[in-house]
């Protein structure tokens, strides 16, 4: 069996002496799209820092591909942090044209100038902003801005993708693109991805695993097709149904 | 007045004399900032090194710093039996660039770490989220804060060009030396010669104008 792209053990994360994150343990198959759910506080984005190398645990690891991401003093390795990026819950675009955003990741890897062009423009296409390339970042809309997150991410074909509400100020439409180009990104290309989002009709169209956070802590994981139709939890079922569980 | 704009318009050779030394003086002042403090900022900004607190805490309040205390340390320095004594600067250009760079060196390194920081967080976590090194991370936070590193410049150069303590004291006003715009209209206010320094007023701040407007001619370009 293949090194699941992520497995995590007894991770915790505190602020301020909360504890916002307590996960006994979670594995997360290569080439899978994971979806995690859960009400606003949950830890979702805190989680994701963690898999990103952004943030250190306060006890606990993290393998990625069976490698410890967390051994280091500081962030991960570069070749590391490279096979993956992150998609922020709030975009941040540079202060720079849209191909200037998107070509970044290309650039600090050393691509050279042609490709870049080239691979800019597809990235775009995929997203629905072809052409938009000279246009400055700051003039976007949120969702269009939301996109050009994305195709920067996308565009330097990462082999794990962590996405926090990729879709939140999409409409319908801009959103189904997205959903077929993650669903895509997985199955051809062996993409592992782990989706936020508050969507729960979005968890169940694109991943095939999901988990509900609640307070720091993995209420269910399962396929997401139990996950929704079987939830063995109480507070899970609560939650599918939207009502308060808090 | 009119006798200084008089003097202006027939291209008097001592007040364009004394108008480019004073734009060299600033200018260079400003530069040795730059090329000291954009850096110096920014690595403050950026490491968490213990005692960079309390470093920018005293660069803050260096942004205060009374010209002529700039101008009183410069002279201490380089008075005959100050330590650099021996190199003869004082009562030179050079003895000004240095006093006028003490005043700016800790606006353009105070406002530059200021502005770097606003910017720090989120744009060097996405920039390692994309796969940047430390060093490509942090260079992207200062070409983010550029705008506020511009006006970091310029409000130094403002300062430079305006003050009159650390050039008097250490620069001596001499004729066709070291006189600059304000020390020329100090001496002209005392000397009784009203029209001049107010003249010559006029001339500090259309150079101060016209060196803020190709500066914002600039920025907005880039
Ligand atoms: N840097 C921080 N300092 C202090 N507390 C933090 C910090 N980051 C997150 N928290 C707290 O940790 C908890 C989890 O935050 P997190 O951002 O992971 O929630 P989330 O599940 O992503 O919520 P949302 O759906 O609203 O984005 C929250 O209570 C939040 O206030
Ligand atoms: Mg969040």
């Amino acid at each position: 069996m293949p090194a699941p792209a992520f497995r995590l053990e007894g991770l915790v994360k505190s602020y301020g002496g909360r504890r916002v994150l307590d996960l006994e343990s979670l594995e997360v198959d290569a080439g899978s799209v994971w979806a995690i759910v859960g009400p606003s506080g949950a830890g979702k984005t805190t989680l994701l820092r963690l898999l990103n190398g952004l943030e250190k645990p306060d006890a606990g690891r993290i393998w990625f591909f069976g490698q410890e991401l967390t051994a280091a003093n500081g962030l991960p390795a570069l070749e590391v942090r490279r096979r993956m990026t992150m998609v922020f819950q709030t975009p941040v675009l540079f202060t720079a044209t849209v191909a200037e955003n998107v070509a970044y990741g290309l650039r600090v890897r050393g691509v050279d100038q042609g490709s870049v062009a080239r691979r800019v423009a597809r990235a775009l296409d995929l997203v629905g902003l072809a052409g938009t390339e000279r246009r400055g970042a700051r003039s976007l809309s949120a969702g269009e801005a939301q996109r050009v997150s994305l195709a920067r991410a996308l565009v330097v074909e990462p082999e794990v993708l962590l996405l926090d509400e990729p879709t939140a100020n999409l409409d319908p439409a801009n959103a189904a693109i997205i959903e077929s180009l993650l669903r895509r990104a997985s199955g051809e290309m062996g993409v592992t991805v782990v989706l936020v989002t508050h969507n729960l009709f979005q968890a169940r169209r694109v991943a095939d695993h999901t988990g509900f956070l609640l307070d720091g802590r993995l209420v269910e994981t399962g396929p997401t097709r139990e996950f929704f139709e079987r939830p063995a939890d109480p507070r899970t079922r609560a939650f599918i149904r939207g009502e308060m569980v808090f | 007045m009119t006798e200084a704009l008089r003097l202006l318009v027939s291209l008097d050779p001592e007040l364009w004399g004394i108008v480019l030394l004073s734009l060299g003086v600033s200018g260079t002042a400003v530069l040795l900032s730059a090329l000291l403090g954009v850096p110096a900022g920014a690595a403050l900004a950026l490491w968490e090194v213990p005692g960079a607190a309390w470093v920018a805490r005293f660069t803050y309040t260096l942004m205060g710093l009374p010209p002529i205390l700039a101008g009183l340390v410069v002279f201490l320095v380089l008075s005959a039996r100050g330590p650099l004594g021996h190199l003869q600067l004082l009562f030179t250009p050079t003895a000004m660039v240095l006093a006028q760079t003490l005043l700016v060196l800790p606006i353009v390194t105070g406002l530059t770490l200021a502005g770097v920081r606003s910017k720090d967080r989120a744009i060097r976590e996405l920039a390692l989220s994309l796969g940047a090194t430390q060093w490509q991370a942090a260079w992207r936070v200062v070409l983010e804060a550029r705008r506020a590193i511009g006006a970091a410049l310029m409000a130094g150069f403002g300062r430079a060009i305006a003050e009159v303590g650390a050039v008097m004291l250490v620069g001596g006003n001499v004729r066709g030396h070291t006189r600059v715009m304000t020390t020329a209209i100090l001496l002209e206010t005392r000397q009784g010669n009203f029209e001049v320094a107010i003249g010559l007023g006029l001339v500090l701040l259309a150079v101060a104008f016209a060196v803020n407007a190709a500066f914002y001619r600039w920025q907005e370009g880039a």
